[in-house]
């Protein structure tokens, strides 16, 4: 099993080598540089391009690619422009809150996932197997950017039950109970809106593998032996349903990234998303190779992290 | 005592189809003694396999009807909870195919101890390992004990089978059911399986159910044998007079469409095999694979008749039952 | 002259392992098979799961690709042909064991049937659909059901449109995996009864491919047989069935079921006694690999694996 795991791991540092020149390569491709949001428009040409000249931005694009990945593996992710930082220290207070409205997320997309699905699985074509089955169609069919719109505005205006933006009630002391808390009052709404769609594809899965599973000839074996209708549940078709969903865990991370971009934006939630976009729209690449480097690294490793769960769980791909 | 193991009264299993139910078995009666085997010969579609599961209370969606008694007990009319109870430890079942019968992410240790855990609470961990090594050697699988950590896939096909028979076997069954046990395994392995099968029934005295569509299977190990056609039973009598002097139409065709001896040319069944729903409910169900027989000779209501001791046959049809490449006269024998 | 020759067959497929996925090593799924078939002959190959009779057929045909050895065909050699040679693909043809996944479920029969006459013949859509229902009419299935999908049909009747496929371009070599395995025994009947048939009709040839040792003894007249990849007896029927000389091959025998019950015991008393010898003179039978010998001749016809005598 090691083996695999090893061959497995092996093989994501190409992958993210290359996704690495992809990113640089596309940001490169893009139109306009940091110069020209930035610079007084009276500058003259000539004085432009000197200063692009100077700040090594018409070398060779894999010379430019050279100097910004060793940099990367020192650390050094560049300057932003805009902040006039190091994008390094920028990200690192947004890394940390996007961190944690991902795992609120994923838990709640669980907490409400797992009975869903059981019930949905065990009960199916009942009425209340219709009734979760509709949920998830409607969960499919509604955009997070308008359902999150809709939850900020009940429950963030209209209820006045949650804080409207920011991450944290400014002026807390950092490490007390109550910066804790706010925090977390932060946190809650977007996190349970973003969970309320994402849900719905692991309820759908879950629900159609313990319907699979219900059919299976190993399930006749089961209650052949004079097994309860709840141990055969139990024992047998839960955890045979639930394996591909621990396996599906890694890959909610890249569905979570597309999430947390439109959720921090409407809710003014200052994370990895909301500074993506306020970068594109600045031009500031050097903060959006960043973040879409930490977005795709983390996609790669959720794969990866799929993958050796399922050869942990699964007894037929540990033999490999 | 009665010898008597199980005692099937016109039990009638049908399944929906839109909004309709049709009978796969349709009015069997049949009975098993003890040290007996029973065998049921019938291609697909005969509702053999819907019968086994019907004594085995194993189908969630049909609906069954009539009475199995199983030595005093209606199981076919019994409360889930006891029959788990009779299930497992009185009835076992052996399945068709064991590629499917095992749980894929269960060690077989545990798949083979689970069974004993329900009927034999009592044991200590200790004990019901030893007994699950031992039910592994008793299947004549070598290194019970490494076999005991290891998963479904890493056995062959022949293993598995012999696992699920360790499971079925595991708390001395007096009731055996076997469902096409050998199907899906190649001759030495199931020459190897019939013969295991065979040991166990005189060591612990049970009746077997044997079903299957082979013949030679049949003629192997079965002490009597119930043929199955378009969810009926066709005829049934003890292993000798079925084979050496078969009376149903649909037996006697069976028996020459198998390779023989000296045969030259198989015997081939005219039609197919209707569908459920396409099944005649009146008349002799077999009628129209025979059609050169005259129609006089089959009975409105075809019922079983008992033509010598302990053999029966469906329908008077097959008193006027000839081969159409043999001549009328020379076929037209039995016992009217 | 015979019209298949096939001359130290070795089909291996490599083992991989190792983090770089490397071949470290071959299965010997065909280890050096030899055999001929004269036209109009059924050359029956028998063994149990994994002996590489199947595995044998489809190099034949070129659906594996053959690690060294040669097959001729008609006198040609075909070897490294593959599926791309068209004499070959016109002259073997093959059957297949698994009736309901062997046929597209979305082509209707015409289209199933006339699938190689478009490949090979250049044929007018009228003349292309009479061929066709002639080619049904020969299996025995209405020329009307050109336009039905596989699945309304039964199992033996879709056996039987694999089979016209077969023979739409009239080969003269068929090769036939398990062809009635899946079905039942009336349907089985209905199958080689019609295989026997177009043989004598069409002067065919039979590689025929089975576990079922009955079916092969009605079907053949001669048979191998295959264990591990390699031959332990090779004859006619009368030598295999009558005078088996391998403790393999006497072991396959006893075990298929008589269907007389009478002789249950005897059956049972003579398993258990080959079972014996089995386990008692495995190494005389069987190399340190527990793989068969070379073959020796015992007659013009009987050839059996056995260790080299002196």
């Amino acid at each position: 099993m090691w083996k695999f795991i090893v061959r497995r791991i092996l093989i994501t540092i190409p992958q993210i080598i290359l996704l690495s020149v992809l990113i640089f390569l596309l940001a490169q491709a893009m139109p306009g540089d940091a110069l020209s949001g930035l610079v007084d428009p009276n500058v003259s040409l000539e004085q432009k391009n000197a200063l692009r000249e100077k700040l090594g931005l018409n070398d060779p694009w894999y010379q430019k690619y050279g100097e910004w990945a060793s940099g990367l593996v020192q650390g050094d992710l560049g300057q932003s422009f805009r902040f006039k930082m190091p994008v390094a220290d920028l990200l690192e207070q947004r890394l940390i809150n996007t961190f944690w409205l991902s795992l609120a997320t994923l838990i709640i997309t669980y907490i409400i996932a797992i009975p869903l699905g059981i019930l949905s699985g065990r009960y199916n074509d009942s009425i209340l197997d219709s009734s979760i089955t509709g949920y998830t169609y409607l969960g499919f069919a509604t955009p997070l950017f308008i359902f999150a719109l809709v939850m900020l505005w009940v429950f963030g205006y209209q209820l006045q039950w949650f804080p409207t933006s920011g991450s944290v009630t400014p002026g807390l002391e950092p490490g007390t109970l109550e910066y804790v808390l706010s925090k977390a009052r932060h946190l809650l709404l977007p996190a349970i809106s973003m969970a309320l769609i994402q849900t719905v594809s692991t309820v759908q899965y879950l629900r159609s593998e313990i319907v699979d599973t219900k059919q299976r000839e190993f399930i006749i074996t089961a209650r052949a032996k004079g097994a309860s209708e709840s141990r055969v549940y139990n024992r047998h078709i839960l955890r045979n349903s639930l394996l591909p969903i621990a396996a599906f865990f890694g890959y909610e991370i890249t569905f979570l990234i597309g999430g947390t971009v439109f959720v921090e934006m409407i809710f003014g939630f200052p994370g990895m998303g909301q500074l993506f976009i306020e970068s594109i729209n600045l031009r500031d690449y050097s903060v959006v190779n960043a973040v879409v480097l930490i977005f795709g690294i983390a996609a790669i490793l959720g794969a990866l992290l799929s993958d050796i769960i399922l050869s942990l769980v699964d007894p037929r791909i540990r033999i490999k | 005592m009665s010898n008597k193991l199980l005692e099937i009264n016109n039990l009638r299993t049908s399944f929906r189809i839109g909004d309709k139910y049709y009978a796969a078995v349709d009015d069997v009666s049949l009975t098993v003694n003890k040290n007996e085997v029973l065998g049921i010969v019938g291609e697909s579609g005969s509702g053999k396999s819907a019968l086994a599961f019907s004594i085995m209370g194993l189908h969630t969606k049909a609906r069954v009807e009539g009475n199995i008694f199983y030595k005093d007990q209606d199981i076919a009319n019994i409360a889930p909870a006891k029959l788990n109870k009779l299930r497992g430890d009185d009835i076992a079942m052996i399945f068709q195919d064991p590629l499917t019968a095992l749980n894929p992410l269960m060690k077989i240790g545990d798949q083979i101890a689970e069974t004993l855990i329900l009927h034999k609470p009592e044991m200590s961990q200790k004990q019901r390992k030893d007994r699950v090594i031992e039910l592994i050697n008793l299947v004549r699988i070598p290194r019970a004990e490494y076999v005991y950590e290891q998963f479904p896939h890493e056995l062959s096909g022949g293993m598995r089978q012999r696992i699920v028979i360790a499971i079925a076997i595991a708390n001395q069954p007096d009731l055996l059911i076997a469902d096409e046990p050998t199907t899906a395994l190649d001759v030495t392995i199931q020459a190897q399986v019939l013969d295991l099968i065979r040991e166990l029934k005189d060591d612990l005295n049970s009746g077997v159910i044997l079903i299957t569509h082979d013949l030679g299977v049949v003629a192997e190990m079965a002490d009597r044998v119930a043929v199955m056609y378009a969810g009926q039973i066709v005829e049934i009598a003890d292993v000798h007079t079925l084979f050496e002097n078969p009376l149903h139409p649909y037996t006697r065709s069976l028996l020459n469409s198998v390779p023989a001896e000296g045969q030259d040319k198989l015997h081939v069944i005219q039609g197919v095999v209707p569908s459920l729903q396409k099944l005649p409910r009146n008349g002799c169900r077999f009628a129209a694979r025979i059609p050169w027989v005259d129609e006089s000779a089959h009975e409105e209501n075809p019922e079983l008749h008992e033509v010598e001791p302990g053999h029966f046959v469906r329908c008077t049809c097959y008193s006027h039952f000839y081969f159409p490449d043999e001549s009328k006269e020379a076929q037209v024998h039995g016992n009217s | 002259m015979a019209i298949l020759e096939v001359e130290d067959l070795k089909v291996y497929f490599p083992i991989k392992a190792g983090i770089l996925n490397r071949t470290v090593d071959h299965v010997k799924a065909v280890d050096g098979v030899s055999f001929s078939i004269e036209q109009g002959k059924t050359y029956g190959l028998v063994g149990e799961s994994g002996s590489g009779k199947t595995t044998t057929g489809r190099a034949v045909i070129g659906l594996e690709s053959i690690y060294s050895g040669k097959v001729s065909f008609n006198g040609t050699d075909i070897t490294n042909f593959g599926r791309e040679n068209s004499a070959l693909r016109k002259d073997v043809q093959m059957i297949f064991q698994d009736p309901y996944s062997s046929l597209n479920p979305r082509k209707r029969v015409l289209d199933i049937i006339s699938e190689p006459l478009r490949n090979f013949e250049k044929l007018s859509k009228t003349e292309e659909k009479k061929r066709v229902q002639e080619l049904l009419e020969i299996v025995g299935l209405s020329p009307e059901s050109i336009l039905k999908y596989p699945h309304e049909f039964s199992g033996g009747q879709r056996q039987r449109i694999g089979i016209a496929r077969a023979i739409a371009l009239k080969p003269k070599l068929i090769i036939a995996d398990e062809p009635v395995s899946a079905l039942d025994v009336s349907v089985q009947a209905q199958v080689l009864n019609f295989m026997q048939d177009i043989q004598k009709e069409l002067n065919l040839t039979y590689l025929f491919i089975s576990h079922d040792l009955g079916i092969v003894k009605h079907m053949c007249d001669d048979i191998a047989i295959m264990y591990k990849g390699r031959y332990v007896e090779q004859g006619t029927i009368t030598d295999i069935f009558n005078n088996p000389q391998h403790i393999y091959t006497k072991r396959l025998v006893s075990a298929i079921p008589d269907i007389n019950p009478r002789n249950r015991e005897k059956q049972y008393r003579i398993r258990q006694e080959v079972q014996r010898e089995y386990a008692n003179s495995f190494n005389d039978y069987f190399d340190s690999e527990g793989l068969a010998y070379g073959l020796q001749p015992v007659s013009d016809t009987h050839l059996v694996a056995l260790p080299e005598r002196g």
